[in-house]
């Protein structure tokens, strides 16, 4: 009884602290800990979706969303999920999670909507959220949680930008959809458009699966490139 | 002979890791040692070998119009797909722990993950899309899950052996994984046919 008092008390004079340890918890997963290059979660997401920079920034702020909302709600319900059941548990707070984000982007953009739904039902299967609430919040605090959730989607959102900045830029030679590179489109030809590097055939492999593991593997080579206490040593 | 048909085209031709690139995670994060790779790819086989025909009597004789509620209720097929899927892995879980604890820690957090390896859903989805009876659809089951056997043992036997070649420091490891991955994947491309729209 003494105990809880205590605790209640610590938790009233410090409502919401955000302290190194905090901090850490939001940055670890955009560097040390990124959900992609080190924990390797979300891959398949990761590949379906890079083709573009518009079906990847939307993938990349439900995720977001759904990451910290079920981090939350999990963690809220951490004491009361018997472990037996607990994967259907997670599963029902993760699809309801999905359903809320495909019923939202229907009503703002009907148009992404219908260019992404698939990929939004696809967030239900995406490791990373399932991972996370397995190993963090099921056993953490909600405000840790939630930030736990934050970092991690932020993470890996990052990752997916950069992939499909390439995907697209070499294999479309658009980003965001506009002609950036490459040659005049047959039919335009003889008119004033002219677009930089004219010479340029766009590399149809980039939009392929296969050229989608090569770039996230140069990514990794250079993340630890950059950061070598990421390196292998075994 | 249909059947061994659809065993051998879901094994090798339309191969769930190297072919639809579904599951990657797990075939990237356990394959490091091919005793690991091993134990996986045989939970995988198993998910996938029962979750497929249950699968396809809840899509047959629940959801359908023909099913026993007469109504089109297709729109709850992804949700009773997953909870078929996840409570077949909690069984898979609780027999690992019970029978080989050594395999159970070193799965660790992939095994849950199973759950969500797309391969599984995504092989369910297949099925629907391919219209199989219930014996194609146990052998599409059983050929998906042995192609992804085959796949991650196969990856894991490169990575022993390549542990002893002179990679980039930074490029060790997982680096070298996913390039692999992708070499594999494009020698796959070639058993699938090439798609002459994508040219």
């Amino acid at each position: 009884m003494a105990e809880s008092t205590t605790v209640v008390a610590k938790k009233a004079s410090s409502p919401i602290k955000f302290g190194a340890k905090e901090k850490k918890l939001l940055t670890d997963p955009l560097n040390d800990n990124n959900p992609i290059t080190v924990q390797v979660l979300g891959i398949c997401s990761a590949l379906a979706v890079t083709t573009g920079m518009k079906n990847a920034f939307v993938m990349a702020i439900a995720v977001v969303f759904v990451c910290v909302g079920s981090n939350v709600i999990t963690s809220v319900m951490r004491n009361i999920i018997p472990k037996q059941v607990r994967m259907i548990v997670q599963l029902v707070i993760i699809a309801t999670l999905v359903t809320i984000v495909e019923l939202v982007l229907k009503a703002v953009s009907f148009e992404s909507y219908k260019a992404l739904s698939v990929f939004i039902g696809l967030i239900i299967t995406n490791c990373i959220i399932m991972g996370r609430l397995e190993a963090f919040a099921s056993a953490n605090k909600p405000y840790e949680s939630m930030l736990d959730g934050l970092g991690n989607g932020v993470g890996y959102g990052i990752i997916l930008l950069i992939v499909a900045f390439f995907r697209e830029f070499l294999g479309k030679g658009t980003l965001f959809d506009y002609k950036i590179i490459g040659a005049t489109p047959e039919y335009l030809i003889n008119t004033t458009d002219s677009f930089l590097f004219g010479w340029y055939v766009n590399n149809n492999l980039m939009v392929l699966f296969p050229s989608a593991m090569f770039v996230i593997g140069i990514v990794i080579w250079v993340h630890r490139a950059w950061n070598p206490k990421l390196v292998d040593v075994s | 002979m249909e059947l061994v048909n659809i065993f051998i085209k879901a094994a090798f031709i339309e191969n769930l890791a190297l072919a639809y690139f579904l599951g990657m995670c797990s075939y990237l994060a356990v394959s490091k040692t091919v005793k690991t790779a091993f134990g996986l790819g045989l939970a995988v086989i198993f998910v996938l070998g029962i979750t497929m025909p249950i699968n396809w009597m809840i899509n047959e004789y629940l959801l359908g119009e023909s099913g026993i509620f007469h109504l089109d209720l297709t729109f709850l097929r992804l949700i009773l797909f997953i909870a078929v899927i996840a409570s077949m892995v909690q069984l898979v879980e609780m027999v690992i722990e019970k029978f080989s604890p050594a395999l159970y820690n070193s799965l660790g957090i992939f095994l849950p993950l199973i759950t969500v390896n797309c391969a599984i859903l995504g092989g369910s989805l297949f099925m629907v899309a391919g219209e199989y009876s219930f014996g194609e659809s146990v052998a599409f089951g059983l050929g998906g899950g042995f192609g992804w056997f085959l796949a991650i043992i196969a990856i894991a036997a490169i990575r022993e052996k390549i542990r002893y070649s002179d990679v980039p420091p930074a490029l060790r490891g997982l680096g070298m994984a996913f390039i692999l991955t992708g070499l594999m994947g494009m020698a796959f491309m070639g058993l699938m046919g090439i798609d002459p729209a994508a040219f």
